[in-house]
């Protein structure tokens, strides 16, 4: 695609999603650069959950879920590689924070240790590199033997985001992370997102238009109608999208004429 | 408009009567066996009858001891054997298997609950008693302890499968998903998340079973070999404490009540005051667990 600068890291081909028999998702094809934020945008059941769940195929969780087409990180099939090395690489936060009922420190340290590190030392590191990651270390340091459950919401979602860290995956999606937060909580998260993007690949799923247009580098508008359930509109640099959409309903939606 | 009030209200009190008098039961169920017990327990004293290693009625002995280890060991054996098998089959019912399956091994399961515990015995009788018998020590009547245990296990099953799977039926998708999204598998989510969050439900669960375990009488009656006897190892192998005949407390007051008159009658129902305490701590406290869980 002509507007994406530099290395590719996800790329779809043609893909396509089924329900059942119900297509979800229309044939999509972009490329999400490496080290951007890509924002997917649009209106409530467009498939724009559906797509990003694609990455680390957690769609196949539901039963009776069809692909076609082709899907590729850094080149490679994903539906050929190990689903469980897969999500190691492709991170996910979801829209509901969702931290286990274990203390702060069993949240980040969840994945290592399920990937088979057991040392105190190297844990206790990987713990604190997470958590300052997370923008949450100085809040938390003195208490990592709290229940996760503990913590604020926007705290539990930023947990959630250093447990993501913990494993250090190239690639983080992100489900919609703020819309369960207050303005300050999401503020917080927005800041963390432009930090985490000199390290990850961050795809994120937002039904805020204005958050998109703060925090992303690249936008893809996705639509459904009548006639066609989830389908790519638009994509390009955001910049662009919101500025100058090429697609008459992507100037409608932005300008809020959809709900 | 008047009457129609009237009919509701009436229709009201009248299904409150019907609950009255379940509790009614309740009560008056303990309330006689209380009284029948009394004497028993004034002359011989609780202390005398639970602490007693003899059980000799024709001599005024009335010692506890032998049943409450008989029932407790039962009890252990239909644990070691019964829960590692019903929470194997909830996580399966709850967790792995499709949908079309557990609708299939779910009301099989139940199917178990519904089984009169006489058929039980019987067949514990004809295949489990046999079987044990093959187990080649000294003194080994098959009837005993393991025969009983493995009968039991299967007869707790149910609760324990039930209520477990319900347990985890209720961890948040969230959890689920979270683990997995992390690149773990899914034994790992099961083990490492699931479960421990469903930790307290199943635990009531087992404690549920446990209740049942300890109130079961029949069954126990024509597998376990109703010696009164401590039950001990037959040779120098502990386990083998499992080979031993026993009788539980239940199974004591059954074989007992046809023939009992007078002290050793009322020593009976006093028997039974004990099970009914027993068993109403152990179901209040699996509620309490229960209670702490959805707080």
């Amino acid at each position: 695609m002509e507007e994406t600068t530099g290395a590719c890291r996800l790329r779809t081909i043609g893909y396509k999603l089924w329900y059942g028999d119900f297509c979800a998702l229309h044939e999509t094809t972009l490329d999400i650069p490496s080290n951007r934020i890509t924002a997917i945008i649009g209106p409530s059941g467009c498939g724009k959950s559906t797509f990003i769940r694609t990455f680390n195929r957690m769609n196949e969780l539901i039963p009776g879920v069809r692909v076609a087409g082709e899907v590729l990180l850094d080149g490679q099939d994903i539906f050929r590689l190990d689903v469980v090395e897969l999500r190691r690489l492709v991170g996910m936060v979801f829209q509901k924070p969702n931290p286990f009922p274990k203390t702060i420190f069993d949240n980040v340290a969840y994945g290592p240790r399920a990937h088979g590190l057991r040392d105190r030392n190297r844990l206790a590191e990987i713990v604190e590199k997470s958590l300052r990651s997370a923008a949450l270390w100085d809040e938390v340091k003195d208490d990592l033997s709290k229940s996760g459950l503990a913590l604020s919401g926007g705290q539990q979602q930023r947990l959630c985001i250093a447990r993501t860290l913990a494993v250090e995956p190239e690639v983080i999606l992100m489900d919609e992370p703020a819309s369960a937060l207050d303005p300050i909580a999401t503020l917080k998260i927005e800041e963390l997102l432009q930090t985490l993007k000199k390290d990850y690949t961050i795809v994120i799923v937002t039904h805020n238009m204005q958050q998109a247009a703060r925090v992303s580098d690249f936008t893809a508008f996705f639509m459904t109608d009548e006639n066609r359930s989830g389908h790519l509109i638009e994509y390009g640099p955001t910049s662009r999208v919101f500025t100058n959409p090429r697609e008459k309903t992507t100037e409608d939606y932005i300008s809020g004429r959809f709900s | 408009m008047r009457t129609r009030f009237i009919v509701d209200k009436s229709v009201g009190y009248f299904l409150m009567l019907m609950a009255l008098t379940s509790i009614l039961a309740v009560f008056l169920i303990g309330f006689f066996t209380l009284r029948e017990g009394l004497p028993a327990i004034s002359e011989i004293g609780l202390g005398r009858l639970l602490t007693g290693s003899v059980w000799r009625p024709g001599l005024e002995e009335f010692g506890l001891v032998p049943m409450i280890a008989g029932s407790v060991l039962v009890t252990i054996g239909a644990a070691i054997l019964g829960v590692p098998l019903a929470i194997g089959c909830a996580v399966f019912l709850a967790e792995i298997a499709p949908r079309w399956m557990s609708n299939i091994v779910r009301p099989a399961v139940e199917l178990l609950a519904g089984i009169p515990s006489v058929v039980y015995g019987l067949f514990g009788m004809v295949v489990l008693v046999p079987l044990a018998r093959k187990v080649p020590v000294a003194g080994n009547s098959g009837f005993g302890l393991l025969a009983a245990s493995a009968v039991l296990a299967v007869m707790i099953l149910p609760t324990i499968t039930n209520i477990s799977e319900y347990a985890i039926r209720l961890v948040p998708r969230e959890y689920r998903e979270g683990s997995l999204a992390l690149g773990t598998t899914r034994w790992q989510t099961i083990t490492r998340v699931i479960l421990p969050s469903a930790r307290s439900g199943i635990v009531a669960a087992i404690i549920l079973g446990i209740g049942r375990a300890l109130g079961e009488t029949i069954a126990m009656i024509m597998v376990i070999g109703n010696s009164v006897i401590i039950p001990r190892p037959l040779n120098a192998n502990p386990l083998t404490i499992f080979l031993s005949q026993a009788r539980t407390l239940t199974g004591n007051i059954a074989v007992e009540i046809n023939y009992a008159t007078g002290i050793h009658e009322s020593a009976l129902f006093a028997t039974g005051v004990i099970l009914f305490v027993l068993i109403m701590l152990i179901n209040s406290s699996a509620r309490a667990i229960m209670r702490e869980r959805t707080r």
